[in-house]
């Protein structure tokens, strides 16, 4: 067995007197000091913005620039109708290793689409983040860029995403109790949510009207 | 008499609002200083109605963190004296202000007024008197935590205060020598004078040698980063880990108080307390032959102003060197106060007494 010897190295003189070390480091700290000190002031008067006075990023105002392939939070895209892409096909849910996708898929009235989900939910608590939903994906309906990643809940309850959520990255509170029909009016935002369900109210007359699915907590047994 | 003791009550209050005031703006220096050095920006989130100020209000916060925390007292601590020590610590660094002069004889008409709490002959001696008192706080409060780490950091503190008072000592009897005075307002006033008609003789210029071991044994006495063995807050634990709330609070502001007791201490010792070059009571006078007639209230406060001045300057350094070194090791720190500091006090004082008696003799 080999063993390398590492001597520490001998000190001369001139660093064994100390005092002139003590020197050399301090004048690293002041030159650290009066550089920072006078960028930050110039900072304060507006001037040489581009010289950074701390490699500081004060986070909740200021975000750290993500990577393009960073996967972030998920969420569910939208064809131009605003009808989410997913077809329903049960892949993502199939290949999630954390078992953390729920889809309850219905009927699409388009007979060309045949699936749609009624239900998408994603239980963050249980992601693991490893991002097989998006690779298995046929439709490129699930994208995990949303850049979202302060994730974070005082419940179980509060880290489950709905369809709502998924395709409205903006929406933060998880909407526990809504009826979903297709096409569908949501009773919580009054009807009108971003990226959701609002341009779809043509393509069958009976929105909204009272048709109900009944769903079980199908997650329930997790 | 109901007069001097006014007189000495404000005198006081101006010392005590000036050190206090100065160890809760500590806090924040720390803070700021150090996220300069280290690029980074420091606490700047504690803000009253929006304002900010650079983060100084989080000294405020501190306090009140402290004091509405949790008192806690181990189950096993002597619980007398597990209170008192920090109130020990405390108060052997505020006293220790009492002696140290922080302008020149003020006259208000009749009456002369020393700007000092307390004049006293032997002063220097009352000042390490008190410093040394001082390590009773910590050597009780890991004595009666009834916690071995707390022990073991009182001990090492107890060792590291009593070999570095050594070097202290003997490092200000040359400045002693010089100036032939423990009175501290006098030394103040001997440093006035001129060396070879332009070289103000502050102690820094008589006693090179003294001022840094000074120096070095007095940031040991006060606990912090170089010499911060007693403490070592993340790894080695130190005599305060028992205590909370304030009481904890109380070592702190200790520490923060004996960083400016040494910085005030260097400033009258060696760098001439409030004196200021070439500026005698009725004026500047250069060397150069200039005249400048200065007001007596204007020499005061000039006087005063000098003080500060320095100790801030200090009390910056200071920090700067906590900032910068690392910690030594307990057998380095050891070795640096009895085979280092110690043997050049010692050296010092000897060539001093050799010189003066040379120069007495007239050579």
């Amino acid at each position: 067995m080999a063993i390398k010897v590492v001597r520490r190295r001998e000190l001369t003189f001139w660093e064994k007197l100390y005092i002139p070390q003590i020197l050399c480091g301090l004048q690293i700290t002041f030159a650290h000091f009066f550089r920072n000190l006078f960028l930050h002031t110039a900072h304060h008067l507006g001037r040489l913005q581009l010289l950074p006075a701390a490699v500081t990023i004060q986070y909740p105002e200021e975000l750290r620039p993500l990577m393009s392939r960073f996967r972030s939070r998920h969420r569910l895209t939208v064809r131009e109708d605003n009808t989410p892409r997913c077809v329903g096909c049960m892949l993502c849910e199939t290949v999630c290793p954390a078992k953390c996708i729920t889809i309850v898929p219905g009927e699409h009235p388009d007979p060309n689409v045949e699936k749609y989900p009624v239900r998408f939910d994603i239980n963050l608590g249980v992601c693991v983040y490893c991002g097989y939903c998006v690779e298995v994906c046929p439709e490129d309906a699930i994208r995990m860029d949303t850049g979202i990643l302060d994730l974070a809940a005082y419940s179980r309850e509060a880290m489950q995403l709905d369809i709502h959520e998924l395709m409205d990255p903006t929406l933060r509170k998880p909407i526990t109790e809504c009826n979903l029909a297709f096409p569908h009016k949501c009773s919580v935002h009054g009807g009108a949510m971003r990226g959701s369900w609002g341009g779809v109210s043509s393509v069958q007359g009976s929105q909204g009207d009272g048709t109900i699915h009944k769903l079980q907590p199908l997650c329930k047994g997790r | 008499m109901m007069e001097v003791l006014v007189i000495k009550l404000v005198l006081a209050g101006i010392v005590m609002f000036a050190a206090l005031n100065l160890a809760g703006f500590h806090t924040w220096a720390e803070r700021k200083q150090s996220a300069l050095i280290q690029d980074r920006i420091g606490a700047n989130r504690a803000d009253i109605f929006g304002f900010r100020f650079l983060g100084l209000f989080h000294g405020l916060a501190d306090a009140i963190k402290m004091f509405t925390k949790e008192d806690i007292v181990p189950a096993k601590a002597d619980r007398t004296i597990h209170a008192l020590a920090p109130f020990f610590s405390v108060f052997f660094a505020l006293v220790t202000f009492a002696a140290i002069p922080f302008g020149d004889r003020l006259i208000l008409g009749d009456r002369i007024i020393e700007l000092q709490v307390a004049k006293i002959d032997v002063g220097l001696l009352y000042i390490f008197a008190m410093m040394s008192l001082g390590v009773y706080g910590v050597i009780l409060a890991g004595f009666a935590s009834g916690s071995n780490y707390a022990f073991l950091g009182g001990l090492r503190a107890t060792a590291q205060m009593i070999s570095y008072e050594i070097s202290i000592g003997i490092a200000i009897l040359g400045v002693i020598m010089i100036y032939g005075t423990t009175d501290l307002g006098e030394l103040v006033r001997a440093q006035g004078r001129m060396l070879g008609g332009w070289i103000p003789m502050w102690g820094i210029v008589t006693q090179p040698v003294a001022f840094f071991v000074f120096l070095a044994a007095a940031l040991a006495e006060t606990k912090r980063l170089p010499f911060d063995l007693p403490e070592g807050e993340s790894e080695i634990i130190g005599y305060f880990v028992e205590y909370s709330g304030m009481k904890f609070g109380m070592f702190f502001l200790t520490d923060f108080l004996e960083t400016i007791v040494v910085a005030s201490l260097s400033a009258t010792l060696f760098f001439g307390g409030w004196q200021v070059p070439y500026l005698l009571p009725d004026g500047f006078h250069f060397p150069w032959g200039g005249e400048l007639p200065v007001p007596h209230l204007l020499y005061i406060l000039i006087g005063v102003l000098s003080f500060s001045t320095k100790v801030l300057i200090f009390c910056f350094l200071f920090m700067q060197l906590r900032w910068t070194l690392p910690r030594f090791r307990y057998d380095q720190l050891m070795r640096l106060g009895w085979r280092g500091l110690f043997p050049i006090a010692v050296a010092n004082v000897m060539v001093t007494a050799v010189v003066l008696a040379l120069l007495r003799e007239g050579f």
